[in-house]
C-alpha cells in the first residue's frame, strides 16, 4: 500500500523518523530573570490580558489574543519606548491547529531589548492593522496578506505586494506546492492568449524551459548524447558514440608501454 | 485613451490622460537607475511627485518558501543570492540564526575570519554604492574608479572561497577554510589602498564638488520619526541622527572587542547619507587592520565541535568511523534543531538583516522570515517622493541603496 500522505500540508517531511525521539526545546527562560523585561511586563499586563510570556533567546516572547494586538502593542510602544517595528508576519498552523501565529518584532532602541508579540488567529478572521503606529507595517501587512491570505483591518491600501494582483492562492501556506499549482503553471498562457489557448499550447509547450527527454534534435541530451534525430521513444538504444578510448598506463612497465604506443 | 489586447493588459488605476491636469509615468521596472525590478508609478503635476507608487515582486523567486524545503545547511548557499551585493553578510545572518537556535559557539579563529568577511563585504558594498549612485547622478569617473577598487576586493573573496559574487563563505558553525598564504599582506595593502583613494579620489571628486552638492543637499530629508516609523535601519537611520548599530548596541562576533566609531550625519538628507557611507569605509578598514593582528593569537580549529549538528573536520571523517556515520547522518538527513523560534538580528551593510526561524524539531525549518532591510526602505519611498521632483526621484532610489534581490526574494 502507497504510504499516507497528508493534503493539507505539503512541506517536505523528514523521511527517517525515530519514534523514540524527544525533541528538545530552546531553553526558554522566566521573565522575572531580566528586570526591565519584567517591568514592561507589568506595565502591560496592567491594561492587556497577556496570554503567556517567557524570555527565549534574549528576546521576550509575548503571547496575546489577537483582538488585543494593537492595544498591546500601543502600550509597549508609547509606555515602553518600543519606537520601531522591525519585522512581521505569520506562520501557517493551519494543519495542527487551524490557526495561523502572527508575530510582530519590535524594538527598544534606548534599552536595546527586543521583544516579540505573537497572537494566534483562526483561518477567516482579519487582524488589526497597527499601520497608524508603526509605518512599516505597510508593506508587511501587505506581504503578510499576499503570502497567506490573512485581512487586515483599517490597512490603507491593502493589495498583493510580491505577487501579480491577478493571482489565485497564496505561497507560503502549507497547502501550496512548492512548484506551484495549476494555475501558476498556466499563468502567462491565460493571461496573455486566453484560457482557450491552454489545449491549443499543451503542457509541453507552456514553459520555454521544459527539456523534452525525448528530443534528440536539441541539447536537452547533454552527458546522454544518442544519434542526431533517434527516435527513442520506445527504449534507448545502446549508445554507438564513444568519446575516447581508456588508456591504462602501467606504471611498472609503462615506458616500454608508451613506446609500444607510439 | 488606452487600447488593451492581449499583450499590454488595461491598467485599471492608471490613465494617461487626466482631467486633473496630473500625468502618470511608469518608472521601471527596466530603467537602470531603479537598481533592479523597481517599478515606480510615480503620478506627476507638472515636474513635481504627487503620488508615488512603489511596486515590486519582479524579481519574487519565494525563497521563504524554498527554506521550507530544504534542509538547513542547503538552504545556505541561497542566501547568498539575497543581498548579492554583500553575500556573505546575508550567509553569516542566516548561519548565525542557526547557531543561535542551536546554542553554538563558534571558535574564536572563524569568529575573526568572519568578521574580517563581513567588514570586507561591508567594504564591497559601500564601494558599489558610492559607484552607483554617483553614476546615477552623474558623475561617471567616480563609478570607473570605485569599480576598480572594489575588483581588488572581490579578488581578496575569491582568493578565499573562490567565488567572486556568491561567496557562501560562512558555514553553519564556523567557517569552511583557513586564510590562504599571503592573505593578510594582500588585505593590508587593500586596505591601504581603500583608505588613500577615499581620501584623495573620491573625496576629491565628490566632497565639495558643486554640481554633486546640489544635486544631494537637502535631497530626500527624512526625519527621525520618520526613519524609526517606516522601520529604517543602518545608514538610513543613522543618516537622521539616531546612532544605533547593531555592532555596537548588541554586538555579535567580535565587535564588542574591536575599536571602532558609529558615525551619524544630522542633516538627514542624501548628502549626509552619503558622507556616512564614505565614513563607515573608514571605520571598515580600521577594523580589518585590528583583526589582522587578532588572527594569529587563535588556535587553528575552524568549526564548532558539535557532533549532533555539526559534521567533524574532514580528517576525522575520513578516519574515524563514528565521525563518518555522523557526517552520513547530517549528510543524508540534515540537522535537527531543537523546538523553538529565534530572531537573529545583524548589521548588514544595507541595515538590519535577522532571519526568524520557527523549528519544529524537523530537519526543514517550519518557517523562515528573512527581514530585509531594503524591503521597508522601499516601503519608505511612497511618502518620500511625494513633493519632490521627478529629477530627484534618481538620487533618492540611489541614496536608499535598495538591492532587489532581498526586497522581493
Amino acid at each position: 500500500m502507497r504510504k499516507y500522505v497528508p493534503k493539507d500540508s505539503v512541506q517536505k517531511k523528514a523521511y527517517y523518523t525515530d519514534r523514540f525521539h524527544v525533541v528538545p526545546s530552546v531553553p526558554t527562560e522566566d521573565v522575572s530573570s531580566d528586570e526591565v523585561f519584567a517591568k514592561q511586563l507589568e506595565t502591560l499586563k496592567a491594561k492587556v490580558d497577556v496570554k503567556s510570556a517567557s524570555i527565549m533567546i534574549g528576546q521576550m516572547r509575548i503571547e496575546v489574543d489577537h483582538k488585543d494586538n494593537f492595544k498591546a502593542i500601543e502600550i509597549l510602544k508609547n509606555e515602553c519606548d518600543y519606537a520601531m517595528m522591525t519585522e512581521m508576519s505569520a506562520v501557517d498552523y493551519l494543519a495542527k491547529d487551524g490557526e495561523f501565529e502572527i508575530f510582530y518584532q519590535l524594538l527598544n532602541l534606548k534599552e536595546r531589548k527586543r521583544v516579540r508579540v505573537v497572537c494566534r488567529i483562526k483561518e477567516g478572521l482579519a487582524i488589526e492593522s497597527i499601520v497608524p503606529l508603526y509605518k512599516a507595517a505597510n508593506f508587511a501587512e501587505r506581504e503578510m496578506f499576499d503570502m497567506f491570505g490573512i485581512y487586515v483591518n483599517n490597512h490603507p491600501f491593502l493589495k498583493r505586494i510580491i505577487m501579480p494582483d491577478d493571482w489565485e492562492g497564496h505561497p507560503l501556506l502549507k497547502t501550496y506546492p512548492l512548484q506551484g499549482d495549476e494555475f501558476a503553471s498556466w499563468y502567462e498562457v491565460d493571461k496573455i492568449f486566453g484560457k482557450e489557448a491552454r489545449e491549443a499550447i499543451g503542457p509541453e509547450n507552456r514553459d520555454p524551459s521544459r527539456i523534452d527527454r525525448y528530443d534528440t534534435k536539441r541539447f536537452s541530451r547533454v552527458g546522454h548524447e544518442v544519434p542526431f534525430g533517434a527516435d527513442i521513444s520506445e527504449g534507448e538504444p545502446e549508445t554507438p558514440i564513444e568519446y575516447s578510448e581508456t588508456f591504462l598506463v602501467n606504471y611498472n612497465a609503462s615506458q616500454k608501454q608508451l613506446e609500444n604506443r607510439k | 485613451m488606452q487600447q488593451p489586447n492581449k499583450l499590454t493588459p488595461f491598467f485599471e488605476n492608471l490613465n494617461f490622460e487626466r482631467e486633473d491636469n496630473t500625468m502618470v509615468i511608469n518608472f521601471g521596472p527596466q530603467h537602470p537607475s531603479a537598481h533592479g525590478q523597481l517599478r515606480l508609478m510615480l503620478e506627476l503635476d507638472g515636474e513635481q511627485v504627487v503620488k508615488a507608487h512603489p511596486d515590486i515582486g519582479y524579481l519574487h523567486r519565494g525563497v521563504e518558501k524554498m527554506a521550507e524545503n530544504m534542509t538547513y545547511n542547503e538552504f545556505l548557499p541561497t542566501t547568498d543570492r539575497l543581498d548579492y551585493i554583500a553575500s556573505t553578510s546575508n550567509n553569516y545572518a542566516y548561519a548565525l540564526a542557526v547557531e543561535k537556535l542551536i546554542g553554538l559557539e563558534v571558535p574564536r579563529r572563524a569568529q575573526v575570519i568572519r568578521t574580517m568577511l563581513l567588514e570586507i563585504n561591508r567594504l564591497l558594498s559601500h564601494l558599489f554604492f558610492i559607484a552607483t549612485h554617483a553614476l546615477d547622478v552623474g558623475a561617471m569617473s567616480v563609478f570607473l574608479y570605485a569599480f576598480r577598487e572594489r575588483e581588488f576586493g572581490m579578488d581578496l573573496m575569491e582568493d578565499y572561497c573562490g567565488a567572486r559574487l556568491t561567496h557562501s563563505a560562512v558555514r553553519i558553525g564556523g567557517v569552511p577554510l583557513d586564510i590562504p598564504d599571503g592573505w593578510m599582506i594582500a588585505l593590508r595593502k587593500w586596505c591601504d589602498k581603500v583608505d588613500y583613494e577615499l581620501e584623495h579620489t573620491y573625496n576629491a571628486l565628490l566632497e565639495e564638488n558643486r554640481i554633486w552638492k546640489m544635486r544631494l543637499e537637502n535631497v530626500g530629508v527624512i526625519s527621525p520619526e520618520d526613519a524609526l516609523s517606516w522601520g529604517c535601519t543602518g545608514p538610513m537611520l543613522r543618516g537622521s541622527g539616531i546612532p544605533y548599530d547593531i555592532r555596537k548596541e548588541e554586538p555579535y562576533e567580535l565587535y564588542s572587542e574591536l575599536d571602532f566609531d558609529i558615525p551619524v550625519a544630522d542633516t538627514n538628507d542624501s548628502y549626509g547619507r552619503y558622507r556616512l557611507y564614505m565614513a563607515e569605509m573608514k571605520e571598515s578598514t580600521k577594523i580589518l587592520r585590528q583583526l589582522i593582528n587578532m588572527y594569529d593569537d587563535t588556535e587553528p580549529q575552524l568549526m564548532a565541535h558539535a557532533p549532533q549538528y555539526i559534521s567533524a573536520p574532514k580528517e576525522e571523517i575520513m578516519t574515524q568511523n563514528y565521525a563518518l556515520m555522523q557526517h552520513f547522518v547530517l549528510v543524508t538527513q540534515g540537522m535537527r534543531p531543537p523546538k523553538g523560534e529565534v530572531y537573529v538580528p545583524t548589521e548588514s551593510p544595507k541595515g538590519e538583516l535577522g532571519f526568524y526561524i520557527k523549528s519544529e524539531g524537523e530537519p526543514y525549518a517550519y518557517r523562515l522570515k528573512c527581514r530585509a532591510p531594503s524591503f521597508f526602505h522601499t516601503g519608505l519611498l511612497q511618502e518620500l517622493l511625494v513633493g519632490t521632483y521627478i529629477a530627484d526621484v534618481v538620487t533618492i532610489i540611489g541614496s536608499t541603496n535598495i538591492v532587489f534581490g532581498e526586497v522581493d526574494r
